[in-house]
């Protein structure tokens, strides 16, 4: 429960970033996601999901949106913005290089 | 990212917080409620669900929080609550707050004000011209002279054409002018400049034109005038259809061609013109003759405007190259002569030279009282705080941050100075137009305003800052340190004069004491050499002599008639009653006017290989030297004899005799002025010629018949009061010409006075704000004390229940206030030493480390901590002992 310890500090933003990069999603399902996509193995707790939707948010990188959810509450849908689609791409390639870099140092040991 | 996007965003989290609380919350409800449906969905109950749900999310309150803290609106909302808080505890301490704010007003208030009388007096002195940081004065100078010249006419219209790196040069003179108004007439000052005069400066005439380029020629061929925006509303009642007519100017009517701009008041320093002439009309307007295409007259007070991006270094290496070219173009006019940039501030001929010391010494004067004030405030916080303290340590364990209990009190501390800086501004902006008072009154009205503008508020609020913290910082370090267990503690119990908070609060006082001890001095030293200057003879009488002037450039007399008139008008002043004996003069001493130059040559004397000896000399007529109580060592003064079919004659003075005659009596000798042989008649005392402060220097005087000038300044010797005297030479005058006034009589006196304007202001600048100072000093140092005795009634009780008589006690507070007073005194003496110096160019004849100042400024401050410790001593003795030992 609460913060995934196992992930690597400033992973969480990478993963909701591109989690709402398919689709405005609302936090809940931002939640659900990462652990279906991960097969389980990520658990993203409110406590730190919506702290780090506050703070993409007034970085400009998600936007929010009031819209419907599937069971007809009102629910606050995230999307992400061309600064973060920018951010994202960045993120995505240094973490490419760095588990890269990671796997070359594991399998030469 | 992107402003536009964020902007907004934080806008919301600030000033909408109830909605953005509500989404918050609404957001949350949402995860909680589809967290339920979920385990609804693997087949819990509803009650078992939402419980299970609730357990999982735990507690709520601290997400919230952080969220809160990611939306960055806590820092602006805690300084918006500490404002609030810090406005509540000022209004419920009105007499603190009034007392450190009146100080803060006083402090900030002094520093405005001081700011911006230089920046309109200094920096930016022509409000209503363009780019004045582009503009700069020139000057001529000589070689082996330290002072500066005027500019000759031919020299400057071949820097004219030839600057390359300048937009404009600029001619101008302050020449006086008679207005003819109905059947009197009036005299005022204006000035002769080159025609792009108002196109150079950029100020553009609200009615007519300024002057065209073909206004700079012909002698005496364009009689036309610009006229000032006050003379046009006082005079002509801002008659719309006033361009094209008429006004008589110097006895010949000028056409009105245009009406200056309201804030416009020329180029000159000190004074607001009436009007302004075309150059080419010189010789009707400034005395010696017609000059304009003399190379040798240098009478121009020119300026420069400089092209962007220019420095005034370059503009001077030009103008350098220039002089050297005309040097060696025109060596018998002008060799040795150099042209000088100087910025508007340095400018040698008007207002900002004898304004320069003072102003340095008011910003001085500045810092110090700001000094004071803030160890005062600073003071009156550390009581404030401290009296809070419960507040403050009950803060500190419900878990406040020592940087947040930090942050509250700074802020109050600010709100303070805020407050007091809004009060000094707008006590700065009444003070605007004060040294105008402070300064003896001039023939001419003095126009010296401070000017309020971004830079000067930009100023004020960086002192407001620096304040904030030197006064904030003390008190706010001392209770950030508050210590949770002792705070509950009751402190009645103190040692007097013994805990670190009172050595504090005495290290405060005592820079309090020595800041106005230094204060003090300098108000000494500048009050005994002003005195000194008042003892001090000029060499001729200070009381009995008055002076005037006429000025016979207006009526366009010719020589003969002006000599004429100079007969007649002198036969009817001596036959006023009073008048005792009157002469003619054409400088008057410690005037505006300078004297004329010669070079000479004396018969025996072989001057240098570089040296060109060029003395000043006055024109002077019979009995000169008998009016004017100037005792003539040998020989005689000139007489009616002395005229224009006689051997030319001179008078010289003793120091001109020490150094081209080696002392001896040179009466019957000759020497050559300007090429002409001149015999020496009579030998002269030394006396002030241009100012008081002048050291003694050779100057010779020759006869006005001889060397004859139509415009002249007119001595006389009586007892009569300066007015009646007035009236007199109006009516004698008038009677001989009614297109003639004569210029305002002053007393002798009065000039001498003028002539030490700078002091003036510099003792009352100084008596005000040491005056201040002590007050403030005694005020920080009573609170001390009487503090100090409030917070150990218990101790004094327990002395005085073991025997101690009411002298013991009086004693003990008594030696601890004086002992802090003597501290600061030897503190601000040791300043003061090595601080005076700065005043050197005010004091004359006084040494900075003057005994007398410093020993009436210690006895000041004894007496001030006298007066301090006296009702706090007295409290001391009246403690009782019975009540004190049962607290």
């Amino acid at each position: 429960m609460g913060k995934p310890t196992d992930l690597v500090q400033g992973t969480l933003d990478v993963l909701i970033l591109k989690t709402v990069a398919l689709q405005p999603m609302h936090g809940w399902g931002i939640a659900q996601r990462i652990r279906q996509l991960s097969n389980e193995v990520l658990q993203v707790g409110q406590g730190a999901l919506y702290p780090a939707l506050h703070r993409l948010e007034q970085q400009g990188w998600i936007q929010a949106k009031w819209g419907e959810s599937e069971n007809n509450r009102r629910a606050k849908y995230y999307s992400l913005t061309r600064d973060g689609a920018k951010y994202l791409r960045q993120q995505q390639a240094q973490w490419s290089r760095l588990s890269g870099a990671i796997d070359l140092v594991l399998e030469a040991t | 990212m992107r402003w536009y996007y964020k902007l907004p965003l934080r806008l919301r989290s600030l000033f909408r917080r109830e909605q953005a609380e509500r989404e918050l919350n609404e957001e949350i409800q949402f995860h909680l409620q589809s967290l339920i449906e979920q385990y609804l969905a693997q087949g819990m109950k509803p009650e078992a669900a939402r419980y299970t749900a609730l357990r999982e999310l735990g507690h709520l309150d601290p997400v919230k929080e952080e969220c809160r803290e990611m939306r960055n609106v806590n820092f602006v909302e805690n300084v918006l609550q500490d404002l609030h808080f810090g406005l509540r505890m000022l209004r419920r301490n009105p007499g603190f707050s009034t007392l450190a704010i009146l100080c803060l007003v006083l402090g900030i208030g002094s520093n405005a004000a001081v700011f911006s009388w230089i920046e309109g007096i200094l920096l930016h002195p022509y409000p209503a011209v363009t780019h004045q940081d582009r503009l700069l004065m020139l000057a001529a100078t000589r070689r082996g002279d330290a002072g500066y010249n005027g500019l000759s006419w031919p020299d400057f219209q071949d820097l004219q054409r030839s600057c390359t790196l300048c937009d404009a040069v600029i001619a101008e003179k302050i020449v006086g002018v008679t207005l003819s108004i109905g059947d009197r007439a009036e005299s005022g000052t204006g000035s002769v400049v080159s025609s792009n005069y108002f196109d150079a400066l950029g100020v553009r005439p609200i009615l007519g034109r300024g002057f065209q380029p073909d206004e700079d020629f012909g002698r005496n061929a364009h009689p036309v005038t610009v006229i000032s925006y006050q003379l046009w509303q006082n005079r002509f009642h801002g008659d719309p259809l006033i361009v094209g007519k008429t006004q008589v100017l110097n006895g010949r009517p000028h056409t009105i061609v245009g009406v200056a701009p309201k804030g416009f008041y020329g180029t000159f320093i000190g004074y607001s013109w009436k009007l302004w002439v075309p150059i080419s009309m010189q010789e009707r307007f400034e005395p010696g003759g017609y000059k304009m295409e003399n190379r040798g007259e240098r009478w121009i007070e020119g300026f420069l405007r400089m092209k962007p991006g220019v420095t005034a270094e370059q503009v001077q290496a030009e103008v350098s190259t220039l002089a050297e070219r005309l040097e060696n173009s025109y060596p018998e006019t002008n060799r040795g002569q150099g042209i000088k940039v100087l910025p508007l501030w340095k400018a040698p001929f008007n207002g900002a030279s004898f304004m320069l010391p003072t102003l340095g010494i008011a910003l001085g004067i500045g810092v110090l009282v700001l000094l004071i004030v803030c160890a005062n405030v600073s003071n009156l916080l550390l009581v404030r705080f401290f009296a809070r303290r419960h507040e403050i340590t009950a803060r500190i364990a419900l878990g406040a941050g020592r940087g947040r209990v930090l942050q509250q009190l700074l802020t109050e501390g600010l709100i303070l100075s805020l407050i007091g800086a809004a009060g000094g501004v707008v006590l700065a902006y009444w003070c605007r137009n004060l040294l105008s008072v402070l300064i003896p009154p001039r023939s001419a009205p003095v126009f010296l305003p401070g000017q309020m503008d971004w830079r000067v508020l930009v100023l004020s609020a960086g002192v407001c800052l620096i304040s904030t913290v030197l006064f904030g910082l003390v008190p706010v370090l001392e209770n950030s340190k508050v210590d949770l267990a002792s705070a509950l503690k009751t402190e009645s119990g103190s040692v007097i004069g013994a805990r670190g908070r009172a050595r504090v609060r005495g290290g405060l006082v005592v820079v309090q004491v020595s800041l106005s001890f230094v204060l003090l001095v300098g108000a000494g030293l500048v009050v005994l050499s002003l005195e000194k200057i008042r003892t001090a003879s000029p060499g001729f009488s200070i009381d009995g002599v008055l002076n005037t002037a006429v000025n016979l450039m207006a009526t366009g007399y010719d020589t003969q008639r002006a000599k004429n008139f100079h007969d007649a008008f002198m036969e009817r002043v001596q036959a006023v009653p009073g008048i005792e004996s009157a002469a003619y003069g054409r400088v008057i001493p410690l005037g505006y006017r300078s004297y004329s130059e010669a070079s000479i040559a004396v018969e025996g004397y072989e001057p240098a290989r570089n040296e060109q000896p060029i003395l000043e000399y006055n024109e002077v007529g019979p009995s000169y030297f008998a009016t004017m109580g100037i005792p003539l060592i040998s020989g005689r003064e000139f007489t009616r004899a002395d005229s224009e079919t006689s051997p030319p004659v001179a008078i010289v003075n003793e120091v001109m005799v020490a150094q081209y005659w080696h002392g001896e009596d040179p009466v019957g000798k000759r020497f050559q002025v300007n090429g002409r042989w001149m015999q020496v008649v009579g030998v002269a005392k030394v006396s002030k010629y241009r100012s008081i402060l002048e050291t003694p220097k050779a100057f010779f005087y020759v006869a006005l018949r001889q060397n004859f000038a139509p415009t002249v300044g007119l001595n006389l010797r009586t007892n009569q009061p300066a007015d009646t005297i007035a009236r007199a030479l109006a009516r004698e005058m008038h009677a001989l010409d009614p297109d003639l006034a004569p210029y305002d009589v002053s007393t002798m006196r009065e000039r001498v006075e003028r002539s030490t304007s700078a002091q003036h202001a510099a003792v009352m600048l100084l008596g005000i704000f040491g005056s201040l100072a002590v007050v403030l000093a005694t005020i920080g140092l009573y609170g001390v004390l009487s503090y100090a005795v409030s917070q150990s009634t218990r101790e004094l009780g327990l002395r005085m229940a073991l025997g101690a008589r009411a002298s013991d006690l009086l004693r003990i507070v008594m030696s601890q206030g004086l002992s802090l007073t003597a501290t600061g005194v030897v503190i601000g003496a040791a300043i003061a030493l090595g601080g005076t110096r700065l005043l050197g160019y005010l004091l004359y004849r006084v040494s900075p480390l003057d005994p007398l100042a410093f020993g009436s400024a210690f006895a000041v401050m004894m007496f001030a901590a006298l007066a301090a410790c006296l009702v706090p001593s007295w409290r001391a003795t009246r403690t009782d002992p019975v009540r004190a030992l049962r607290q």
